[in-house]
């Protein structure tokens, strides 16, 4: 699936964009963010407060329980400040 | 009408206004919010608007849907500019037409608390960066409580 970043989370990981490959046991959007955080210090970083994360999957805001299965997209934001 | 629009753009808010109205003869009511750059007493230079491109327009769209179910609106309009905004500039507008006020100041709140905190974009601030400001020359604004407190009482 392709993940993106955005704000101070791509800013933390370095990187806008790439393509995961989750392991099989990665099933919602809290496993992977529990997983990716095992990928490096700058993913540990990013994802430190992980209950503040927020996440959109196909572009439709997701808790952290919604599972990943069929995902094609998985984004990871902090909270929004537009307006 | 529904008028939703992304844009790194300035828009013109009374051009806006004037074509929700357009010239209808059962507009009652028009309630226009314009949101602008604040200079922080002169220490900040310029917003940064970051935005999720394609799920911002998704996300407005869907705000939109949800205001026309709750309120008999006759049209609304939703802009949102995104990248470089300096002091003075307008960054956001929500405009609802209705036959009656009240229809109309109600989306129009409901439109504005649902955008700061459903929304994909971020704001970042770039300060002039002199010693008597401790803080980091740019920072990203950080959401407040009070944001999803006005979007719960909906």
């Amino acid at each position: 699936m392709k993940a993106l970043y955005f704000a101070w989370v791509r800013e933390r990981i370095g990187k806008g964009e790439e393509q995961l490959s989750p392991p099989s046991h990665v099933g919602t959007v809290g496993e992977l963010i529990g997983w990716l955080s095992g990928r490096g210090d700058n993913y540990a970083y990013a994802f430190e407060n992980a209950s503040t994360i927020r996440a959109a999957l196909d572009r439709t805001h997701a808790r952290h329980d919604a599972p990943i299965a069929g995902v094609r997209e998985v984004a990871f934001f902090p909270p929004m400040t537009g307006g | 009408m529904r008028r939703i629009a992304v844009t790194a753009d300035v828009f013109d808010a009374a051009h806006e206004t004037q074509a929700l109205q357009g010239g209808r003869t059962d507009v009652g009511a028009v309630v226009t919010f314009v949101g602008y750059c604040r200079d922080e007493a002169g220490t900040l230079t310029a917003l940064e608007l970051e935005h999720f491109p394609g799920m911002a327009e998704a996300e407005l769209e869907r705000i939109a849907i949800e205001a026309e179910r709750r309120w008999p609106l006759l049209g609304l309009s939703m802009i949102h500019r995104h990248g470089l905004i300096r002091p003075g500039e307008p960054i956001v507008l929500v405009a609802t037409a209705s036959r009656h006020r009240a229809a109309a100041f109600a989306a129009a709140e409901f439109l504005m608390d649902f955008m700061k905190t459903d929304a994909p974009f971020w704001k970042r601030e770039h300060r002039d960066g002199s010693a008597a400001d401790p803080r980091s020359a740019e920072a990203w604004v950080e959401a407040k409580p009070t944001d999803d407190a006005a979007k719960a009482r909906w």
